[in-house]
């Protein structure tokens, strides 16, 4: 729950702002990106963003995204258990 | 573009070391907090104390929102899920953790419904899914969760779900910080700033550690090179008799952090008066709840809460764990009657806890941390 998982946004939601399909670790979902966005810049396809429990909490770049994501590897279970939820989730 | 190895290069490593050495005065003792479990981890899988001088101890701090919720607040939502029409939903992180009687592990092998999700979201599907029920969130975390449960009210709201509630145990950090501060039984240095919580409330909040206690702070990104560089700048500060704020992770936290998600907090919660953290004890206005605006979703208005206090078991040490005051493995159980399969403590439960941190990874270190710690 604590881990910020990098994911790259792959499509934008029509009719819905706020949602974004993300591609987080193979997986794809649905991520709320509603905290993102106004005067800070909003985001599009191809943006990474660290996904905290649903929701893009910031926008990262690239290579802070391939970091984050070795950094995450190396957690074993924690990260597993993780991406376990990740895959069960589908918000809308 | 910059690779992970520049995250993790041994050269690197070693002439950060060197300057780190060079910055210690010498015969003084230096000890730094890390406030968030994530560092801690980072800390034991890497063994970066063999990186750093013998006068530079680091002590784990309170910043696993797992570990702090106190045995009695489990009960409560155990209790709340025994209800007949009930559907408690849950972090994994929390289904573990032992409360008075048992977890929610238990709970739910003894009938009560009690689902795993992924986020409060997902909760609220749950809840449009299941009319007929009563669906209850159970929220836990610092600022980097409560924006999503502060969210998923705000939607709930917008769409009318009438079934939806939120019990809310999310906590903030600095009233814990500062708690910490205060207690005479621990002298700190300096702290290294939790770089999660922080893309949601910037580095400005920790304003008063500098001013008011006259400690720098360095807000630090996870990589073994971020907490090293962190350390760094920390002994640069005291040597220039410095005590402010510093940004290392500024590739993710924004100064003034994300506005937004501090927009959502403000409008669906408020500070507590006071509440209970597991081992700290009670800290006042440390913790959010719904406000009055959103009773019809706040989980403590929808249900009769039993409210009992737990005291923590006489065995388990989490309260001096958490404060830094015991290394994890000077506690009477650890690696005996508590590990990770059976936990007596929440320390043990996250793997963000520092006693499942350094049972999982930090044994090879032990040897080496001992001879700090006797120094
Ligand atoms: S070993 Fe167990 S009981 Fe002791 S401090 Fe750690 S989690 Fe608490």
């Amino acid at each position: 729950m604590c881990l910020g998982i990098p994911g790259e946004i792959v499509a934008l939601v029509p009719d819905r702002a706020d949602l974004a399909m993300v591609e987080i670790a193979g997986v794809r979902r649905a991520v709320n990106i509603g905290l993102l966005g106004g005067p800070a810049g909003g985001v599009g396809v191809g943006d990474w963003v660290l996904v905290h429990v649903g929701f893009a909490m910031s926008k990262i770049d690239e290579a802070e995204a391939a970091a984050t994501l070795a950094l995450l590897r190396g957690l074993g279970e924690a990260y597993t258990d993780e991406l376990n939820a990740l895959a069960g989730s589908d918000i809308t | 573009m910059r690779f992970v190895e520049e995250y993790r290069d041994a050269n690197r490593a070693r002439a950060l070391a060197e300057q780190i050495a060079a910055l210690c005065e010498p015969g003084r003792q230096y000890k730094f907090m890390e406030v968030c479990g994530g560092h801690t981890h980072t800390i034991y899988k890497h063994g970066l104390l063999d990186h750093l001088p013998e006068s530079v101890t680091l002590v784990h701090g309170p910043g696993c929102p797992v570990c702090v919720i106190p045995m009695g607040r489990v009960d409560d939502a155990i209790a709340i899920a025994r209800q007949p029409d009930v559907i408690m939903t849950s972090f994994g992180d929390m289904m573990r953790v032992p409360g008075g009687s048992g977890s929610f592990l238990d709970a739910k092998a003894a009938g009560a419904d009690i689902r795993m999700v992924y986020s409060p979201l997902d909760a609220l599907k749950i809840a449009r899914q299941n009319p007929d029920r009563r669906v209850v969130f159970m929220g836990i975390g610092f600022e980097t969760t409560a924006p999503s449960t502060a969210m998923t009210v705000l939607r709930a709201a917008a769409e009318g779900v009438r079934n939806f509630s939120v019990f809310c145990n999310h906590v903030t950090i600095l009233p814990a910080i500062k708690a910490i501060l205060d207690s005479p039984d621990l002298r700190l240095d300096g702290f290294l700033g939790p770089g999660h919580v922080s893309t949601v409330i910037g580095c400005r909040p920790y304003g008063f550690i500098a001013r008011d206690y006259h400690r720098p702070v360095v807000v630090s990104g996870f990589e073994p090179l971020d907490v090293l560089q962190s350390v760094h700048m920390l002994l640069t500060q005291l040597a220039q008799g410095r005590c402010e704020v510093e940004n290392q992770y500024t590739r993710v936290v924004p100064w003034n952090g994300n506005p937004r998600a501090l927009e959502a907090i403000n409008r669906t919660m408020e500070l507590r008066p006071y509440f209970e953290w597991r081992g700290l004890g009670f800290i006042s206005h440390s913790a959010l709840r719904l406000r009055e605006e959103y009773a019809a979703f706040d989980a403590e208005r929808i249900f009769q809460i039993p409210g009992v206090r737990v005291a923590d078991p006489k065995a388990c040490q989490c309260g001096e764990v958490l404060k830094g005051v015991l290394k994890p493995w000077e506690c009477k159980v650890f690696g005996t009657a508590c590990t990770p399969e059976t936990p007596i403590g929440t320390c043990m439960v996250s793997s963000e806890g520092a006693c499942a941190a350094y049972y999982n990874f930090g044994r090879f270190t032990r040897r080496r941390t001992e001879e700090v710690t006797r120094a």
